[in-house]
């Protein structure tokens, strides 16, 4: 899958979980899950529970911990699908 | 882990403790019961000389048996030593579709849809003594441990 294709996606399921406008639409790389894009940890776990059914990968703990911005989840979901 | 044991790790005393007996738990889910004692302080001002449980407390209600208790069983292999269980409430929708009076036994009935990365989410539904439906929905939460200061 190409980054955009999967950036994308990721905006996808962000989406309903977004609480900045402003951060949505200037969402790339760098952005931060939390502090860029207001969603609230509670949220954030929906997020990637929402991943894992969209690519159909298992998130672990560790990954979990590491999936703070856009960056680092891309990463993970494409190690992951890599994987497979 | 028995149910008087979580009970008893329940992080809430009189006058807003809302639950009185678990009939069952298990990784999928909780039912329990507790009854409105005519004379419980919200009683007093909702609404004047009408009393009706008010629809926060039986959101509380369904928060401390559906999610809380279910949360503490779920997370019994974690804690270790003197700890006890803390909870934070993350998010709760709920339908009202009866009302409950003074003196009424009330039974929660929550089924876990998951619980990951320490939180759970329940689908969480009331009912009076007719087995009517009293309100239903979703409640979700995190769950950790602390440090045990009691003696």
């Amino acid at each position: 899958m190409t980054t955009e294709a999967l950036m994308e996606k990721l905006k996808g399921i962000v989406k309903p979980y977004v609480k900045s406008e402003e951060g949505f639409k200037n969402m790339t790389e760098n952005s931060d899950f939390l502090n860029d894009l207001k969603i609230n940890s509670a949220n954030l776990v929906d997020v990637i529970l929402d991943i894992e059914t969209e690519f159909d990968i298992i998130i672990d703990n560790d990954s979990m911990e590491k999936m703070l911005n856009v960056k680092a989840a891309m990463d993970i979901i494409t190690t992951k699908l890599n994987e497979k | 882990m028995t149910t008087t044991e979580i009970l008893n790790l329940l992080p809430y005393s009189p006058p807003f403790l809302f639950a009185d007996e678990l009939c069952e738990i298990s990784e999928d889910g909780v039912k329990g019961t507790y009854t409105y004692k005519p004379d419980e302080f919200f009683y007093q001002g909702h609404f004047t000389n009408f009393p009706i449980t008010p629809g926060v407390i039986l959101t509380e209600t369904m928060a401390q048996i559906g999610a809380v208790c279910l949360g503490i069983y779920l997370f019994r292999n974690k804690m270790q030593g003197p700890e006890i269980p803390q909870i934070a409430l993350t998010s709760v929708e709920i339908n009202f579709h009866a009302p409950v009076f003074p003196g009424e036994k009330v039974t929660v009935i929550s089924q876990k849809k998951y619980f990951r990365f320490n939180k759970l989410c329940c689908a969480v539904e009331m009912r009076n003594s007719h087995d009517i439906i009293v309100c239903s929905g979703s409640i979700s939460g995190f769950i950790k441990s602390k440090k045990c200061t009691k003696e």
